[in-house]
């Protein structure tokens, strides 16, 4: 248990996929300007990020190990992906309309997203547990939603700012996106106090 | 072992989703509108958001659903307003083609210049020194700011002033947007009058500083037979709904400040 809650909060604050690992950073800055919308985004990945690694996990581990194919664990994972998200597009189209329409935007924009795919590679790679992937998978999608939603506010106070003329728009936004990145480095540590090494 | 699984494992696994998508796609269609689809094939498909929906297949959905007007993809023109009200038994009314227009007729030989500007030669540089080189604090700057935004070379600095080529605008707004003075409109492409000024000072002063400036004399309200004209700050401005293009407004103002914007063009 103590594992898990460490596999958790490591994928969550430690490891934070957006400002540690600097994955997903097209959603990060791109639907970051409002916070419904990057609530929902953030909805959207940790519902995928769960979904791919259900999805992924078994076939690496009983399809590709079995046969000495790890080596082609990227393209077979961008498959998977792709098919599963259209897969669950069409699904909650007919079945969870409500759902459909408050992520339905997001859903085809995350089928290539980096944050999605790594999350089931470092799974894999780490030799976790299917529990223990699915739980990273949670932390990672919480700490997605964090990450989003702490930078929409930086956003939003960003937008009434007055930055020199060469740093307006993306340059500062990419300078405020660093620095809310180096105070998630003060996280480091804390799980190795708090559960322990394994 | 070899390549011949690697591939094998792969397609297999390539073929396995694809049949899942076919049969998902299948079984749990979910029924739409076919009119949406047909509308969808009428639009550009350019996903502006000129019209004011998210993109052409949620514009497409709105004519269907909400009853959305036919006639809003700018980028679609007649064509599309056309298709989109064949599908759905409507009339197409007209499209509401917008062009430029510059509210300005500070030409240099109707306005004067208050100093010889000597820098950068952008309208934004220019204005920010003592409202730039005209005479005119509200006319155009003249140093093409608009051109410059124009990707489709529909507007020409001629005598100190912007003039637009009613032929090649495509009523996109960006010469508007450019505009430091704010003095580009952008105005539903027919005959009607516009007043060509900014200026809101009293009658006298525009008068000292611009001989076509519009001083406020309210002479073309009284002439409008459908009282599309309104005279505040010293300055005219035309209801372009209720106006019927009589040209009564024109003929009548004595510094021919209203004239017709389709007659400015430039060759």
């Amino acid at each position: 248990m103590a594992k898990l809650a460490s596999i958790f909060f490591s994928m969550m604050l430690v490891n934070n996929y957006v400002l540690v690992k600097f994955m997903g950073i097209c959603p990060f800055l791109g639907v970051s300007k409002k916070l419904d919308s990057s609530v929902g985004m953030s909805a959207a990945v940790t519902f995928v990020m769960l979904m791919a690694t259900a999805a992924t996990w078994p076939i690496y581990n009983y399809l590709l190990i079995p046969n000495g194919l790890e080596y082609l664990s990227t393209i077979a994972f961008i498959l998977i992906i792709a098919a599963l998200v259209q897969l669950v597009e069409i699904i909650l189209k007919k079945y969870i309309p409500g759902l459909y329409s408050s992520l339905g935007v997001y859903l085809p924009l995350i089928t290539t997203n980096c944050a999605i795919l790594g999350v089931t590679l470092l799974n894999v790679e780490s030799g976790y547990t299917f529990v223990e992937s699915m739980v990273a998978s949670a932390g990672a999608g919480i700490g997605f939603l964090i990450a989003m939603v702490l930078f929409t506010g930086v956003r939003s106070t960003l937008e009434y700012a007055k930055p020199p003329k060469s740093f307006e728009g993306l340059p500062i936004t990419l300078v405020a996106a660093s620095l809310v990145a180096v105070s998630f480095m003060g996280f480091g540590g804390i799980i190795e106090s708090l559960f322990g090494t394994f | 072992m070899g390549i011949t699984s690697a591939i094998m494992i792969i397609s297999g696994i390539g073929i396995i989703a694809a049949v899942m998508l076919v049969l998902a796609a299948k079984f749990m269609h979910v029924e739409e509108d076919e009119r949406i689809g047909k509308i969808v094939e009428c639009l550009p498909g350019a996903n502006c958001g000129a019209c004011g929906y998210a993109g052409c297949a949620d514009y497409a959905k709105a004519i269907v659903e909400k009853d959305a007007e036919v006639n809003l993809c700018i980028p679609g023109g007649a064509a599309a307003a056309a298709g989109a009200a064949k599908v759905m038994g409507k009339v197409a009314g007209a499209t509401a083609a917008m062009k430029a227009v510059v509210a300005c007729q500070g030409f240099d030989c109707n306005t004067n210049k208050k100093y010889e500007y000597q820098g950068v030669t952008t309208c934004a540089a220019a204005s920010k020194m003592f409202a730039g080189p005209s005479a005119c604090a509200f006319g155009c700057v003249g140093f093409g700011d608009c051109v410059a935004a124009c990707k489709f070379d529909a507007l020409q600095i001629v005598n100190g002033v912007a003039l637009v080529n009613m032929e090649k605008c495509t009523g996109c707004g960006a010469c508007a947007k450019a505009c430091p003075k704010s003095i580009i409109h952008m105005i539903p492409d027919d005959v009607n009058p516009v007043v060509l000024c900014q200026n809101t000072d009293k009658g006298a002063q525009t008068r000292k500083v611009c001989s076509t400036g519009c001083i406020g004399c309210m002479k073309c309200t009284k002439f409008c037979p459908t009282n599309a004209i309104s005279v505040s700050n010293n300055l005219a401005v035309i209801d372009q709904d209720l106006c019927i293009a009589c040209m009564q407004c024109a003929d009548e103002c004595p510094v021919n400040a209203i004239q017709l914007p389709n007659l400015r063009l430039y060759k």
